[in-house]
């Protein structure tokens, strides 16, 4: 049964995406129905799969293997272990509320809309399962193409400017690591990341090929400087690619850096570990306060995304600082913990926002936190969801949010005592703008007639919101199954970072 | 050591050629005796014997290895049955797209098909030249044939001009093509291109054999088209009906390709180092001015073309690696060009209509609102030549830049990536223009064409089933170049 199920997993939602292209606007009705009975079924068939999964292993698991490309030795390779699982499951579970969100509010060319992002999903769900850097690679930018015609279709106004920006920042910096991976198949005779991970590289070509791949995952994740795509992007994508964006597309930064360039450039991490610390804590503090001063709500969102993701960034590479500092494995093992877990509750918590601010622009065509106030008088049950995702996103006990950045912290106190005085202020500044932007949005008195004759939440967009909201508190209050899952590729992921890789 | 008398064993291998000359007689006088009434026979005659070609290339024209024939005039080897090959059923490809639009513009005339045999003729003698005079033939009547096909509209102001000038610079080319070859003869007293080889050893390159090589070079360059040799090309692409763009942007391709080959990496092989070094700064160049300036047009021909151009910089930076798996890559990248150009030209042939000709690039706002399917294969094309996956031209850019890893030319290797994304912005943009924008008119899609859409949509699919399963086409260019 499991012989052929990450298969499955890319692939159906790939040909239920077709199917729903050749169904056309013409049988709209059917072609939603095949989207999320596709989206739904790809969810479920996860499902066993965590069943299934030893966590007792850091091998990979659900392993497909057969030849693709002879001559590059470049194998159709795909497997799971504990970093790849869970966002494979993330994907999968957020496609069912992207597809559920779009049912009626998409006028324009609504079959290629949830085509396209049926066929992103199963792109995804390849990046993430890849063993093979040819086919990595193949997934990581065949996904551009749908992402740009999202934004550009059914984005905001100035979304063909957004959507150009997106594309070809993305596109030169994958095109850099595309020239390291050559290099890399180059110097071994293999595709297989394997095989990278265990090729002896020295300090030199270490250095070059981490900038390389810097550059690739630095402009996903995104990092400062390299950010200033994402609040264009989002702010003109159309709320399903804005929660696709935020809740996997900016996963794939970190999970390019746990995947690639720690184990396979260990050395140059290790030494090159102060710009990545840098660069994370300046999103961390910075765009903090940029976020602080926004007054279009999705760009607040998308600002809080750079500053969230940060902490991913800063828990990956602060290891060697601890490892440095205290010897210890165990510490450099909680900040990558942290970071997962933070990348997987960024996922809900910011799809969910997302989600939310697409509730009331399809009322009020407003994304200005001006247009609004007082929305709690007329839509309490919205609010209460608004409240709880914001709570999580400045990271409060109890929900998926403090999980992550707690980790993260503490790990990095035992780096360094500035590193965490500086992550802390985190907890000061994404509760001064998530919680700002409560007050300014949903209380006060009503604002305005538009708010005045605002519709409370309507079944389908409860279900969607009550989802994301379970999940959240979920992983709050219970982290554990998650921190299992993860704990032995962690922990083999850390034993080969800390090792060097230059040849003796 | 030549053989003394003609048998069918001794010129079997050429059946191709002589079965296109034979062909392309008959056509010519069937054309002569249709009369006006019955002017689209002698177009699908010249499709029929097109296709029948291609079966009896394959059946016929397969050599199991590297054979000379008439004196070393002419050699058969699996490069040339794979080019001819390709060559028959590109140029039948190109008439099935080119049909319509030249009963619209009132010039489907025979001649047509006859010109585009003849034009093949001239390719295939160059794809089996083995002697530097045979090389000039094919290059001559090549290049005789698509001067005509160029001014084929006889009412086009701008087809007779882009037809003068590709004549006039043509012309300077040539002789600088006759010029080197005369040094390259008088350095090693031989035409024979076997013996050249021989004879220009490594080590042995004396001034008068570089002196030549700089000559051929240049009129190589001329050929292909790279930077600064790149003038006409634009102008021909723009100025020439839009079915001859098609035809002279694709199959000639391949004969250049094989010019190169034959000329550099086989007959100069012993100067590899020094063609190489003028080679670069051509590549170079190349992807800088192809790929720059095809963002500041606005025509759609001509944005093409300067895309054709930034191609070039890439298939030449396959030669530049100067390896076996360097040809083939080129090779590779060259067919992987032809098939999208095939494409791309298609599009603009059937998204034109009767006195109006699509090229400019507003005609695609909205395309996809008035014409899903062009618009669907155009959309494969461009993200195809920005070199992003799934399509093929992913893998013919990794191929180039593997190989420059392989041989230590690093510089080139950054200089082809950052190229690769500036050129995505202007195939972008084609999108942006088919997808996000409104239509400009609402004129309805041209009703027929039924066989040129259904070859569009094999063409595509090509386009992205190689790009999945790339294995095959790879092994096999690697395979005749090894």
């Amino acid at each position: 049964m499991h012989g052929l199920a990450l298969s499955i997993l890319v692939w159906l939602p790939i040909g239920a995406g077709v199917i729903v292209l050749f169904l056309g606007d013409q049988r709209i009705s059917l072609a939603r129905w095949v989207a999320l009975g596709s989206a739904v079924a790809t969810f479920i068939l996860t499902l066993p799969l965590i069943a299934a999964f030893d966590t007792s292993t850091a091998a990979f698991q659900f392993v497909e293997h057969v030849p693709w490309i002879r001559r590059f030795d470049a194998y159709y390779a795909l497997g799971l272990d504990g970093i790849s699982l869970p966002l494979v499951v993330l994907t999968a579970f957020v496609t069912v509320p992207v597809v559920i969100a779009g049912w009626s509010v998409i006028h324009t060319r609504p079959a290629q809309y949830f085509a396209a992002f049926l066929i992103m999903e199963g792109l995804m769900i390849g990046v993430f399962s890849s063993l093979d850097a040819l086919l990595f690679y193949f997934f990581w930018e065949a996904m551009l193409i749908p992402m740009f015609l999202i934004i550009g279709i059914w984005g905001g106004p100035r979304r063909v400017y957004a959507t150009i920006k997106f594309f070809l920042y993305t596109f030169l910096g994958s095109v850099l690591m595309l020239v390291a991976l050559i290099y890399l198949y180059v110097k071994s005779g293999h595709y297989s990341i394997a095989a990278f991970q265990a090729l002896p590289l020295s300090l030199f070509e270490q250095r070059w090929i981490f900038l390389a791949f810097f550059a690739a995952f630095a402009v996903k994740v995104p990092m400062w400087p390299v950010h200033t795509w994402l609040p264009d992007a989002h702010v003109e994508a159309p709320t399903g690619g804005s929660v696709i964006l935020a809740a996997i597309m900016l996963k794939m930064g970190g999970y390019g850096f746990l995947r690639f360039s720690l184990p396979i450039t260990p050395d140059a991490s290790r030494e090159l570990d102060w710009l990545i610390i840098a660069l994370s804590l300046i999103a961390v503090v910075y765009i903090g306060f940029v976020a602080l001063v926004q007054t279009d709500m999705k760009k607040l969102i998308a600002y809080s995304s750079i500053a969230h993701m940060g902490f991913v960034t800063l828990g990956a590479f602060i290891a060697y600082d601890i490892v440095t500092n205290t010897g210890s494995l165990r510490g450099a093992a909680m900040g990558l913990d942290g970071a997962m877990v933070q990348m997987i509750s960024h996922g809900l918590v910011s799809g969910a926002l997302f989600l939310c601010v697409g509730v009331m622009y399809d009322r009020l065509h407003s994304r200005d936190i001006a247009a609004y106030g007082g929305v709690i008088n007329t839509m309490p049950r919205f609010a209460g969801f608004m409240v709880l995702f914001c709570l999580a996103n400045s990271g409060l006990p109890g929900t998926s949010g403090f999980v992550g950045e707690f980790l993260v912290i503490l790990a990095s106190f035992k780096a360094s005592f500035w590193y965490a005085l500086l992550a802390g202020t985190t907890l000061v500044l994404g509760a001064a703008y998530t919680l700002w932007l409560v007050k300014r949005v949903i209380f006060g008195p009503v604002a305005n007639e538009g708010v005045a004759s605002l519709q409370d939440l309507n079944g389908r967009e409860f279900l969607v919101l009550a989802m994301l909201a379970l999940s959240v508190l979920a992983l709050g209050v219970w982290p554990a199954p998650l921190l299992d899952m993860m704990r032995a590729s962690i922990h083999h992921l850390v034993d080969q970072a800390v090792a060097t890789k230059l040849p003796l | 050591m030549a053989e003394p008398t003609l048998t069918w064993a001794g010129v079997a291998p050429a059946t191709p050629e002589i079965y296109l000359v034979m062909a392309l007689c008959a056509v010519l006088l069937v054309e002569a005796f249709a009369g006006e009434k019955r002017r689209g026979l002698a177009d699908t005659l010249t499709l029929v014997v097109l296709l029948v070609g291609a079966l009896v290339s394959a059946v016929y024209g397969h050599v199991s290895e590297r054979t000379t024939l008439f004196h070393g005039l002419y050699v058969a080897d699996e490069l040339g049955y794979v080019l001819k090959l390709a060559g028959f059923l590109i140029v039948a490809v190109t008439l099935v797209y080119s049909r319509a639009y030249l009963e619209q513009r009132d010039i489907l005339r025979g001649e047509y098909g006859v010109l585009c045999l003849t034009a093949l003729l001239g390719i295939f003698v160059l794809v089996s030249a083995n002697n530097l005079i045979t090389v000039y033939i094919g290059v001559e009547l090549l290049a005789l044939s698509v001067y005509a096909l160029i001014a084929f509209d006889r009412e086009s102001g701008v087809a007779a001009e882009a037809a003068m000038k590709y004549f006039v610079l043509s012309a300077i080319a040539s002789g600088a093509l006759l010029y080197g070859m005369s040094i390259i003869y008088g350095m090693t007293g031989s035409l024979d291109l076997d013996v050249i080889a021989a004879r220009v050893g490594a080590g042995h390159a004396s001034l008068g054999v570089i002196f030549g090589l700089v000559f051929i070079v240049v009129a190589v360059a001329f050929k292909l088209g790279a930077v600064p040799f790149h003038m006409w090309l634009p102008d021909v692409y723009h100025g020439a009906p839009t079915s001859v763009t098609l035809f002279i942007s694709t199959v000639p391709q391949l004969a250049y390709f094989s010019l190169t080959f034959r000329l550099l990496a086989h007959g100069l092989a012993g100067v590899t180092a020094e063609w190489t070094q003028m080679l670069a700064p051509l590549a170079v160049l190349t992807l800088i001015v192809g790929n720059f300036v095809a963002i500041a047009q606005s025509n759609l021909k001509r944005m093409l073309a300067y895309s054709t151009i930034a191609n070039v910089g890439f298939i030449l930076l396959g030669f530049i690696a100067g390896t076996p798996a360097g040809y083939s890559a080129a090779l590779y990248y060259t067919l992987v060009y032809v098939l999208v150009a095939l494409g791309s030209f298609g599009v603009i042939l059937l998204a034109s209509r009767r006195g109006f000709e699509a090229d400019s690039l507003d005609d695609y706002k909205g395309l996809y609102a008035r014409d899903p399917l062009l618009a669907i294969v155009m959309l494969a094309l461009m993200f195809s030549t920005a070199g992003v996956p799934p399509f093929i031209g992913f893998w013919a850019k990794l191929r180039i830049i593997q190989e420059l890893w392989v041989t230590h030319h690093n510089a080139l290797v950054i200089i082809a990536a950052a190229a690769s994304v500036v050129g995505a912005f202007y195939y972008l943009r084609i999108v942006k223009l088919m997808y996000f924008d409104a239509p400009v008119t609402n004129a309805p899609k041209p009703a027929g064409h039924f066989g040129a859409r259904v070859a569009l949509g094999l063409n595509a699919a090509a386009v992205l089933g190689l790009g999945l399963v790339p294995g095959p086409l790879l092994d096999l260019c690697a395979r005749i170049l090894h």
